[in-house]
């Protein structure tokens, strides 16, 4: 019935603009001519706490309200989640998960049934933007390796949100990480 | 026709508070609700909105200034959740008894202790006698809409009361969502500037919230209670209006997939959406199960109530709201009342869910369904059941 719902989940930490990230999947889908929603869980609201934030894509118009509990897609904005949090709970079975590290995809030990890719997003950051900037890099490490964005929709989500200097930096470093993203792409 | 933007809720509800040309917003920050009023003062700093924006020390003094700025024959706005609104109590029963049309959004929270920033209905089931007239949104959209009809319906001189639109806290408050803005010409011809009917002045002296000597009081609560009861047939006609300038049409109770359904479930706000997709689920493996929103809680719309549940065997009432030591859900007690009269009636099962922002999932309709069920099946047992606990 609600076949072609895309849920996509992201985990990070207070602070690493995870809320922000899921918006900007929100906007540029809906900017491809489609429906989307997304909402944050928060915690108390506190640097460094883990933040969950969640983003669905429909073809269709969106009346489930729940959180997610079996995405299609992961992003981790922080690979040090992996110690304490389940970030994989639930994924569906084929489902990707994209990882910020610089780390080999062989140090997270992802079980076989999922596709993973990982992007230096903290690197790419503080090179490219000098501060370490992460959401519009793992979004656009996200839009290569699942297929469901495109990239200049995506530039003009974060265009409009953070005209002038700054977004045209995350952007050359979006860019990057679009090109940049290892492992199993789609 | 307006524009469809990708927004965040808070957001789309301070955007009809400006295309409704509020004169004066007076509010205290409180989570979830701060986007809104955030929002809103940035639009008065930027110039974008021609309004006073009163920066007050609580939600006490905030509700406070919005009842002398409504005295006085301005169109005015506020916003808050939880303890906030719960702050505002005393002044809230001001705003009504004086017949002070001012306009609320509250993005329902829960209530301490303990210490609860997360989404459900306490903060508004507390304020239920407060003589508002009270709204649910299920969607962004709504949310929108009913803030610009709350204006018209509150200053309508044959209503003069004040309106309050609930918003879940983050569950529908937070989410960015498709929402069609409409343009300003359409809003100022659906909604013209107020024309109250007495004012505050200086220069032609009246006195407002005098002593209710017991000579009168009673007849000015009569008074107050069939403006309140009246401003059902207000709303509707409001409703038809926005429906033939903006083509989006609102009921008081909202049906989905009533037809021949003999279960259904009963809820007010975002959640609804989840249970709607419980219900397609259902509809799936052939459980005759439908949903009836309610929109409108105070007035309450007792003969739509009554009429939507004809032919049903059972409803099943979901409150994210308890009444302790009560009979559970706030809107169960109100449903059953409704329905106490009728020589049939269905059977009406009772359920909190959603507290202290505690998912209501698809699997938990489900379960409310089929718990239901047996309740046809085997008869009554506890008065209500709490959802999801981990015991």
């Amino acid at each position: 019935m609600i076949k072609l719902l895309k849920e996509i989940r992201i985990h990070g930490r207070g602070g690493q603009g995870n809320v922000t990230a899921s918006e900007f999947l929100a906007e540029a889908a809906f900017a491809d001519g489609l429906y989307a929603q997304s909402f944050p869980m928060f915690g108390s609201e506190r640097h460094g706490a883990p933040v969950t934030a969640f983003v669905r894509i429909s073809d269709r118009p969106i009346r489930l309200r729940s959180q997610i509990y079996e995405p299609d897609y992961v992003v981790v904005q922080d690979a040090s989640l992996f110690a304490g949090t389940d970030v994989l709970e639930g994924l569906k079975d084929g489902g990707l998960v994209v990882i910020n590290t610089s780390r080999p995809i062989s140090d997270f030990k992802i079980p076989e049934e999922f596709r993973v890719v990982t992007v230096p997003a903290t690197e790419l950051a503080l090179e490219i933007v000098g501060k370490p900037i992460i959401n519009t890099i793992m979004v656009g490490a996200f839009a290569s390796a699942s297929g469901e964005i495109r990239l200049d929709t995506l530039e003009k989500s974060i265009r409009d949100r953070y005209p002038g200097e700054l977004g045209e930096k995350e952007i050359v470093a979006m860019r990057q990480a679009f090109e940049k993203v290892e492992g199993a792409k789609r | 026709m307006g524009e469809r933007v990708g927004l965040e809720v808070s957001l789309a509800v301070s955007e009809a508070v400006k295309l409704a040309r509020a004169d004066v917003i007076a509010a205290y920050p409180i989570t979830p609700q701060t986007h809104i009023v955030e929002e809103l003062s940035q639009m008065v700093a930027d110039g974008d909105l021609d309004a006073e924006y009163v920066m007050v020390e609580s939600e006490h003094s905030a509700m406070s200034a919005c009842c002398g700025a409504a005295a006085v024959g301005a169109r005015t706005f506020t916003a808050t959740a939880s303890q906030g609104l719960a702050l505002m109590h005393e002044v809230l029963f001001i705003a009504s008894g004086l017949r002070l049309p001012v306009v609320m959004a509250v993005a329902n929270r829960a209530l301490s202790a303990p210490i609860s920033i997360w989404g459900d209905q306490s903060d508004v089931m507390s304020e239920r006698d407060s003589g508002w007239i009270q709204l649910f949104a299920e969607t962004g959209q709504e949310a929108l809409d009913l803030t610009i009809q709350a204006f018209k319906i509150a200053e309508d001189r044959r209503v003069l009361l004040p309106a309050e639109v609930n918003i879940d806290g983050f569950t529908l408050s937070h989410v960015v969502e498709p929402i069609v803005i409409p343009g300003q010409e359409e809003v100022d011809s659906f909604l013209p500037p107020y024309e109250p009917q007495v004012i505050l002045d200086p220069e032609k002296p009246v006195t407002m919230g005098p002593v209710g000597f017991p000579e009168l009081y009673t007849e000015i609560k009569k008074q107050q209670n069939e403006a309140l009861l009246g401003s059902y047939e207000v709303i509707l006609e409001v409703w038809d209006r926005f429906a033939e300038s903006f083509g989006r049409k609102y009921r008081p109770v909202e049906h989905y997939r009533t037809e021949d359904a003999e279960i259904l479930i009963n809820m007010a706000g975002a959640m609804s959406g989840t249970a709607r997709i419980a219900v397609d689920m259902m509809r799936e493996t052939g459980k005759k199960v439908g949903l009836i929103r309610t929109r409108l809680w105070r007035p309450y719309p007792f003969d739509e109530i009554r009429n939507a549940v004809k032919g049903a065997k059972a409803v099943a009432v979901v409150d994210r709201a308890l009444s302790f030591g009560g009979q559970g859900g706030p809107m169960c007690s109100e449903l059953r009342s409704a329905l106490y009269p009728l020589a049939e009636k269905p059977v009406v099962t009772s359920y909190i869910a959603g507290l202290g922002g505690r998912d209501i999932t698809v699997e938990n309709f489900q379960t409310i369904v089929e718990d239901t069920g047996d309740v046809l099946a085997n008869g009554p047992r506890e008065e209500y059941k709490m959802i999801g606990v981990r015991e």
